[in-house]
């Protein structure tokens, strides 16, 4: 073996990142020189890199790591990617219909959604505290401008600022948090760090550091109380980019997340667990009793995802197998209701423009039953009502936390879930039983596409439970 | 043959009732009528083979109902002479019923339901007399109820009929309370429900008690030895024919029951419903003959019951209501009877009973009819010119209930009389002259009814005179029919029921016990015993005909000059207005504080109310806090991540 090839890393795990990193400058620079004309050409190039590097990453070898082990590949890796590049690949196919009605056609917003993807698989893979920080911010650079991408709209430019300006404020956290954990321990490599705490135990100092890397991490899953930024950005922002924020992003910091505690911190279970702990329980009160007072689908909906967030967070407590399985189903559950009922808000259009108000939808069982009743579907999926897919979500993690005796926890949950369904119901209720307004402009095709998968996934979960949850469990197996 | 008697009202009530809208009003008639008259022929077969020829008790297993432990109850039809009489009893008179009805519910625009609901009714009634133990027996005591409910209340849209169903189930549901405490007594301490088990141990568990057994049933904190014991079954199991036979203390239904349409009334005074107490009391003679205690009970009730009724029906108004308590009185003599052990004499009377009682209840519907649907009285007057056939009906139907000599009221209200007179328990004197004078009002009554709506000049408005017009013959015919069986039905049964062939009639279907010398020495009374119900028809008959004939105003003069006396009967005694205050207002008052207060105050304040009202309340603390301003939003963070360290580090230490 010669030592200067032994210097180049091993690239073939990075196969899909690089892929996308490279496709992305590419598209740049048509985007670049062909103007607003490309844009159609960016969007419909975008979508197949995603999906190509979706390909890629199902059929490469499942196991690997490279970069002197900052970057990992694996099963649980490997899932959630592909959970994100679905999330990323329809966002961008939702946004097509809302760009040509919008005059909201750049070709960087493909690009930008192509590069924060890029953020968020590497942080999946990350395996080390720097290359984490290197891919959240990646991420979260490319989230900054697209929230502020429609640059006409004040409250779409307040948003990206306030976005900005609080991103910058956790990203802040999340380095000083990793500074001292640094400093407590000598290690960046997570695994280094476990062996660390395992043989010398926590310290006062550790603590300070860990508390502050999870702050800086839940940000981005928008937990309390961490999530103030999440209703303003929602409603602000166009509503593709709110789609696309309410999916890919939450799924890639939580799996980041569930990497650094599971892995790094597992020797100090207990500190994390209580942070995470007192996270997961806000995040469910308040998303359950804040978005009762809201009339903003929007904001109802940044709610219900930080709602969501918390109840994800209570498989995560549970620290063992069955609760990394129980996030991981809550995720993918959560993808499929998420984009189903951003389908259903990109739809919600009259002739004069978009509206997005609850209101709005009065009576829409009238003037688009099939569209209702989908959207009905979702919103009893979202309250978890059996035995649509979000009963099933709810169901792993609670499993996960009364088994490992976080009781209180899971009753609250259940307590939640139960003020929470007030506000879907009502959604229901306001589409089935109010008097009609006026219809919607036809759906779009790619909209139909979307909300229809959602709708079968929601509706037909019980069918394809066993093998989702077999991968699940794979994928969790990872860490033990 | 017995199974198709029993199961043709039930697939009449099904036909009619699922498909009613389907087929139609007509057919619904036709096919629940055509099942009737089938399973009334059939009846009488079964009568003839069974009573009259020598056809053993005979068990027909139909189907396993509940098998639990020792508990087994089978759904099986028990066919000796005292089923086939009801059977009789029941499937004539619905027969009779459901075809009058096709004339009488001419206009209603719900036919179907109407007789759905009859048929119903008579399967349940044949379902009780036919069960061969007390659980399937309870079956049927419980639909006779349910059907009595739908049927009085049949007209919903009138509060009165409300009122009075669900009057007739309340009341109702007190006497059935009995009647199950009775049931679990029995199974308690023969550990069968089975009626023939029963029978046969309950002679020797009666005179285990007497060689000195404990006690063997407590009841209300004491407890009883085995004779006791069997005296507060008894008692407990009359305390549901008190409230089904409308007996004193439980009859404050039967009147207001006269809120159903008229042929509901006929079904259930004549031959379902009421008689089920009676028959029940006859059914379970080999208890009842073991606690002497227990049939004196029910002879003061029941001679209490034909006074009471009978002086209320003196100065009621609505020509129903006069029948109604005529038929409270009469099953007063029929429990009287069954008190003094003459148990054959009692369930004759019900068997006579039914034929003309029957007949008078249509006979008025056919005047209620004629007079546009006037029921009072007093605005009648002078219809026997109008309506001939229905007058001489009536005539009819209350020569047979005054006892005329030779009609049916005359053989069986006589032997009640009788067999009072010579009845030996503490009541039975006190019977034998509550009976006398209840006769003697029973005549009043009766012909009162007669003569103040068939003679004399009429008091209708012109109007309504103009319209009077005889029933079509659908309605004509059973009252016929009824009045053949009100004429000759004692004439031609007496032998067998009461007389000497009663041994060989009755078989092993009631039973007496060896002491029991009653239907011997009702034949040896004294000649003045023997004619005084004569008498009494008599002069009763002569009283209303100077009251009412002679001197109109007589009567109002009498009332005048009684006052009290008059409105006491008028009001019936004041039972409705006792309970009303006893019971109902309490009732009302604790269920409104518990409504009002218990579930509105404290359920709803501190449940739903309260905690939506708290939702609330967070939600939009929670939303204030979305204030918009970035450096709110900053300084929560850091409130955040401030509270979650010092979290972390004061209770967290797990570690160091």
């Amino acid at each position: 073996m010669q030592p200067e090839l032994t210097l180049m890393p091993d690239l073939m795990p990075a196969l899909p990142e690089l892929f996308l990193a490279v496709g992305a400058l590419v598209l740049l620079m048509i985007g670049a020189f062909g103007g607003e004309r490309a844009t159609p050409a960016v969007t419909g190039m975008s979508a197949a890199l995603i999906a190509l590097a979706a390909l890629i990453l199902l059929f490469m070898p499942a196991e690997g790591a490279t970069f002197g082990g900052a970057f990992v590949q694996d099963a649980f890796a490997r899932y959630l990617k592909i959970l994100t590049l679905i999330g990323s690949g329809l966002a961008i196919a939702m946004s097509v219909a809302y760009g040509r009605a919008e005059k909201f056609e750049r070709f960087e917003y493909p690009v930008l959604i192509v590069l924060g993807t890029l953020g968020m698989m590497l942080i999946i893979s990350a395996n080390d505290l720097i290359a984490a920080y290197l891919g959240l911010e990646l991420m979260s650079l490319s989230l900054y401008v697209v929230a502020s991408i429609n640059r006409d709209s004040v409250r779409s430019t307040e948003a990206g600022l306030k976005y900005f300006v609080l991103g910058a404020l956790s990203s802040g956290m999340l380095l000083y948090g990793m500074s001292l954990v640094y400093g407590f321990t000598g290690q960046t490599d997570f695994a280094a760090i476990a062996q660390t705490l395992a043989q010398h135990g926590g310290s006062l100092g550790l603590t300070f550091g860990l508390v502050f890397v999870l702050a800086g991490m839940v940000f981005k899953i928008s937990a309390v109380p961490f999530h103030m930024w999440t209703p303003d950005v929602y409603e602000g922002a166009p509503t593709p980019v709110t789609a696309y924020f309410a999916a890919a992003p939450k799924i890639a910091a939580m799996a980041m997340i569930t990497r650094i505690v599971i892995t790094a911190f597992e020797p100090v279970a207990m500190e994390w667990q209580q942070v995470v702990v007192f996270v997961s329980i806000a995040s469910m009160v308040l998303g359950a009793f804040a978005a009762i007072g809201q009339k903003n689908i929007k904001r109802l909906m940044a709610y219900s995802s930080i709602g969501h967030m918390g109840y994800a967070l209570v498989g995560l407590v549970a620290g063992s197998q069955a609760g990394v399985r129980g996030v991981i189903i809550y995720m993918s559950i959560y993808l499929a209701m998420t984009l189903g009922t951003f389908a259903c808000i990109l739809a919600m259009r009259r002739k004069e423009g978009m509206v997005e108000d609850i209101s709005d939808l009065s009576g829409l069982s009238r003037t688009n039953p099939m569209m209702a009743f989908l959207l009905a579907m979702l919103m009893f999926s979202l309250a978890g009502i059996p035995p649509l897919a979000g009963f099933f979500g709810k169901f792993y993690v609670f499993l996960a936390a009364v088994e490992a005796g976080f009781y209180v926890l899971a009753v609250i949950g259940v307590l939640t879930s139960v003020v929470s369904a007030f506000y879907y119901l009502r959604i229901v209720k306001v589409m089935y039983f109010d008097e009609p307004a006026a219809g919607f402009v036809p759906m779009p095709s790619e909209l139909k596409i979307v909300l229809g998968l959602a709708g079968v996934f929601v509706i037909f979960f019980v069918a394809i439970a066993g093998p989702l949850v077999g991968a699940a469990g794979t994928a969790a197996k990872t860490f033990f | 043959m017995y199974t198709a008697i029993v199961l043709l009202p039930l697939l009449g009530f099904l036909v009619a009732g699922i498909f009613g809208r389907v087929i139609g009003a007509k057919a619904s008639e036709y096919i629940t009528s055509g099942f009737l008259i089938i399973a009334a022929i059939l009846s009488w077969v079964a009568f003839i083979s069974v009573g009259l020829g020598d056809g053993e008790t005979q068990i027909i297993p139909i189907a396993t109902w509940i098998v639990s432990g020792a508990l087994d109850v089978q759904w099986a039809i028990r066919v000796d002479t005292l089923t086939a009489v009801m059977l009789v009893v029941v499937n004539t008179v619905s027969a009779l019923v459901h075809v009058y009805s096709i004339g009488y519910m001419h206009h209603d625009p719900h036919k179907s339901r109407f007789f759905a609901y009859l048929s119903l009714f008579t399967f349940a009634m044949l379902t009780l007399v036919t069960s061969d133990n007390l659980v399937q027996m309870f079956f049927g005591w419980e639909g006779v109820g349910l059907a009595s409910y739908l049927l009085i209340g049949f007209w919903y849209q009138r509060p009165s009929a409300n009122a009075a169903a669900m009057k007739a189930f309340v009341v109702n549901r007190i006497g059935d309370f009995g009647f199950a405490l009775g049931i679990f007594g029995v199974y308690y301490l023969f550990d069968s429900v089975n009626l023939a088990t029963i029978f046969a141990n309950a002679q020797g568990f009666v005179e285990s008690g007497a060689e000195g057994g404990g006690a063997v049933l407590t009841f209300l904190g004491t407890p009883y030895e085995p004779a006791t014991a069997m005296t507060v079954v008894c008692l407990l199991l009359f305390m549901g024919a008190m409230g089904k036979s409308a007996q004193f203390l439980l009859h404050t239904w039967l009147p207001d029951a006269m809120e159903g349409p008229t042929p509901v009334s006929a079904l259930i005074h004549a031959a379902t419903m009421v008689t089920a107490g009676v028959f029940m009391v006859a059914r379970l003679s080999p208890l009842f003959e073991l606690s002497h205690t227990a049939l004196t009970f029910v002879t003061f009730i029941g001679a209490t019951t034909a006074f009471f009724a009978a002086t209320i029906g003196l100065v009621q108004t609505d020509i129903k209501r006069v029948i109604a308590y005529s038929t409270c009185s009469q099953l007063g003599y029929m429990f009287v009877a069954l008190g003094v052990g003459a148990y054959g004499v009692g369930v004759f009377h019900l068997f006579t009973h039914a034929f003309f009682k029957a007949l008078l209840f249509l006979g008025a519907g056919s005047v209620i009819h004629a007079v546009s649907d006037e029921q009072d009285m007093r605005k009648m007057g002078g219809l026997r010119k109008h309506i001939p056939l229905t007058y001489w009906m009536m005539i009819v139907g209350t020569l047979a209930l005054t006892g005329f000599p030779l009609t049916a009221g005359y053989f069986s209200k006589d032997a009640i009389i009788e067999a009072a007179f010579v009845g030996d328990n503490a009541f039975a004197q006190y019977g034998f002259w509550m009976t006398v004078i209840a006769a003697l009002m029973t005549s009043f009554y009766s012909w009162r009814l007669i003569f103040l709506t068939f003679h004399g000049k009429p008091r209708a408005s012109v109007d309504v005179m103009k319209h009077v017009h005889e029933s079509p013959p659908v309605m004509t015919v059973p009252l016929m029919v009824l009045a053949l069986g009100a004429l000759v039905a004692g004439f031609v049964f007496s032998g067998s029921f009461i007389g000497h062939h009663q041994g060989e009639f009755w078989k092993t279907a009631l039973f007496m016990s060896a002491d029991n010398h009653v239907l011997e020495e009702m034949h040896h009374v004294p000649q003045w015993v023997k004619w005084s119900p004569f008498v009494m028809m008599v002069i009763g008959l002569v009283v209303a005909w100077y009251f009412y004939i002679k001197a109109p105003d007589a009567p109002k003069r009498l009332a005048a000059r009684h006052d009290g006396l008059y409105k006491f009967l008028l009001n019936k005694w004041y039972f409705d207005e006792l309970y009303d205050f006893l019971f109902v207002r309490p009732a009302m008052k604790l269920g409104r504080f518990l409504w009002k207060r218990g579930d509105g105050t404290v359920i709803d304040g501190f449940g739903p109310d309260g905690i939506s009202t708290l939702v609330q309340d967070v939600t939009a603390r929670v939303v204030r806090l979305q204030t918009g301003y970035i450096y709110h939003y900053a300084f929560a963070m850091l409130i955040g991540v401030a509270l979650l360290v010092t979290w972390t580090m004061f209770a967290g230490g797990g570690a160091h």
